[in-house]
């Protein structure tokens, strides 16, 4: 009967042992084939396609941050420079300075500096100031009207790359996607074709 | 001069919006006589260092929480460990290193092939569970934070009824079905991954988030001031796959340090009802009751996974709403077709980019059919778990002692106070040897 007893236990113990190995095998083999299988660590990011974006205001406020981690960005390249700016200024009920009320952006984040004048026509140039911007894109809705360089980008030195972005599950118009961490930013069409043209003239 | 401005801004604008539109031309960028066009800054990313720390922050914790738990015996070192898990993997990660929500990456990593699933990201997925084969739950007693948060709020634990808690045990099997499901339903461009959506304490971490996210935390909290790890317990999907790899495991948490006196001073100890007293033996009329009753189930097994198949097949359309192109696709078919007023964000995005609204509508179907076939097997495998567990709970396993159950004990360490021979072990009570309560 004693007998019996340990040899019952006995085999408990080697179906116990064969099914551990097996599944800290298994779990091990599945996670290097899993590991080798995507080649390398290649990890992806959030970002915003700027060509799908339509600056809804979402990320201000969808951002499990307190601070949204994305924010405007300029493409000089596109920029017109222009003297009455519609990313700056409001359509309607504004003076032609650089007063808070006529501000469109609503932490004056926006910053426009004189360039030059040529012909009268007065030229500026418009920068994000990242600390101030707060990333609710009304600056990128209002430039869309014009030559649209202003765009929202996801900053990586913010952005803590959340399995599931909450602003991505926000967006109306689908406009996070996962990019791989080499190429973290996005740029407009328009933006590419004019640095393809700029480096083909130079 | 100003009046006249306002007065023809907005024409302006329009003038050069036309003309614009019209050549699908810029405004010319100015040639300037003495300044530099300037270049877009991006900030560079995060260095990838915090990511092997964390990986070694999680390794360290589990080899501590296994040495405090199984070797040294210690709640003290178990509780300060889960504290220590708590700022680090909780408030200063926020939440973020997530062994529970890294399944999603695996599964969707085996779904969609275009997705690269990082390396750390199976690490952080394999490491727990290879400590649950040899070592039981203790990742969950002092490395996750979630479980960590619940442990410290865990004052006034009172004991759930065996019957409500085995039930509830469900859903956490349920909730598994469903993260698995959504996040092969995804695509590695538009991930759905419902375990982070619905992460109830990650507001915490973060010190804000949506009020829905807060207002269910702070339910999870309250409810876990009396009933211990109610998220741990009966939803983490994590928790299911460590309870049946630690089943398995070689050692595990043991309430004596050697021997059981059956003094049953531990009876209450576990306020997560992890503890299974020795069983009594039965008559023979109650085995072959027994006996018929688990037959019956066995019988009644393909029938639950069948029925279950069937209403699950039926959940398709709504589990499809989680899908941002069934919605978008919703939406746009309501506005078509005037049952909803004016437009959406969304829909203003999508008439944008100008794709035929028919290909959104045959892609929402196909989606929809999937979902449909997707629902089925949800249903089919709450059939499974329903049957399986009901099984469980007939097939009788002879205990002498008062032991952990293997897979619903999280390690806590709660119960060694309770234990006499520990209390001799460790010198607390004078005179006496382990030896002398030997019985």
């Amino acid at each position: 009967m004693a007998d019996q007893h340990a040899q019952k236990i006995d085999r408990r113990r080697f179906v116990g042992n064969g099914v551990r190995l097996a599944g800290a095998v298994g779990l091990g083999g599945a996670a290097g084939l899993l590991a080798a299988q995507r080649g390398g660590p290649e990890r992806d990011v959030w970002q915003i396609d700027p060509d799908v974006c339509i600056a809804c205001t979402n990320c201000e406020t969808h951002c499990v941050l307190d601070e949204s981690a994305v924010k405007a960005v300029q493409c000089f390249l596109m920029c017109g420079y222009c003297d009455v700016c519609t990313g700056y200024f409001p359509t309607a009920d504004f003076e032609l300075n650089t007063a808070a009320e006529n501000h469109l952006c609503p932490t004056g984040a926006l910053k426009r500096r004189f360039i030059e004048a040529r012909a009268g026509v007065r030229y500026f140039e418009y920068t994000i100031e990242e600390s101030e911007c707060i990333g609710c894109g009304k600056c990128v809705k209002g430039c869309a009207l014009m030559n649209g360089s202003l765009y929202l980008q996801v900053r990586h030195d913010r952005c803590v790359n959340c399995n599931e972005c909450a602003i991505a599950v926000a967006c109306p118009s689908q406009a996070f996607r996962r990019v791989p961490a080499s190429e973290p930013n996005l740029l407009k069409k328009t933006a590419r074709d004019l640095m393809a043209k700029r480096a083909q003239d130079a | 001069m100003i009046r006249l401005l306002r007065v023809l801004t907005p024409w302006i604008i329009l003038l050069i919006l036309a003309s614009a539109a019209n050549a699908q031309n810029l405004i010319p960028l100015p040639e300037f006589t003495d300044h530099e066009i300037r270049e877009t800054e991006n900030p560079s990313a995060r260095a990838a260092w915090r990511e092997h720390l964390d990986l070694a922050a999680l390794a360290v914790g589990l080899v501590l929480a296994s040495y405090f738990a199984l070797v040294k015996r210690s709640r003290r070192g178990l509780y300060l460990l889960a504290i220590a898990s708590l700022i680090w993997l909780g408030f200063w990660r926020q939440g973020c290193v997530c062994p529970i929500g890294s399944i999603q990456n695996v599964v969707l990593a085996l779904a969609d092939p275009e997705y690269a699933l990082p390396i750390g990201v199976v690490v952080l997925f394999a490491l727990p569970l290879v400590f649950a084969l040899f070592v039981g739950r203790t990742f969950c007693a002092g490395v996750c934070p979630l479980g960590a948060l619940q442990e410290l709020v865990a004052v006034r634990p009172i004991q759930v009824p065996v019957w409500l808690d085995q039930t509830l045990g469900l859903l956490a099997y349920v909730y598994l079905g469903a993260a698995v499901l959504f996040a092969a339903m995804g695509t590695a461009a538009d991930p759905i991954f419902v375990i982070c959506r619905y992460d109830p304490f990650v507001g915490f971490f973060r010190f804000g988030g949506s009020a829905n996210m807060l207002l269910v935390g702070g339910c999870f909290l309250v409810v876990g001031l009396f009933v211990g790890r109610p998220y741990c317990r009966y939803l983490c999907p994590y928790g299911v796959l460590l309870g049946l790899l630690s089943k398995l495991s070689k050692w595990h948490v043991r309430i004596p340090p050697q021997e059981c006196v059956q003094c049953r001073l531990c009876e209450d100890a576990c306020p997560y009802g992890a503890i299974r007293e020795p069983t009594v033996n039965q008559t023979a009329e109650e085995r072959v009751r027994g006996r018929r009753r688990l037959a019956r189930l066995i019988v009644l097994l393909p029938v639950l996974v069948g029925v279950g198949a069937w209403l699950g097949h039926g959940t398709g359309a709504s589990l499809s709403r989680l899908d941002p192109v069934v919605r978008l696709a919703d939406r746009i078919l309501l506005e078509e077709t005037g049952r909803a007023e004016g437009t959406s964000d969304a829909s203003d995005a999508f008439r944008n980019t100008g794709r035929p609204i028919e290909e959104l509508y045959r892609e929402a179907f196909d989606k929809t059919r999937r979902f449909g076939v997707a629902g089925a097997w949800l249903g089919a495998w709450v059939g499974l778990v329903i049957g399986g567990k009901l099984i469980y709970l007939s097939v009788r396993r002879r205990r002498e002692d008062y032991q952990p159950d293997r897979s619903n004990c999280v390690a806590c360490g709660r119960c060694f106070w309770y234990c006499p021979n520990e209390q001799a072990r460790l010198g607390l009570i004078k005179g006496l040897t382990p030896a002398d309560t030997a019985p």
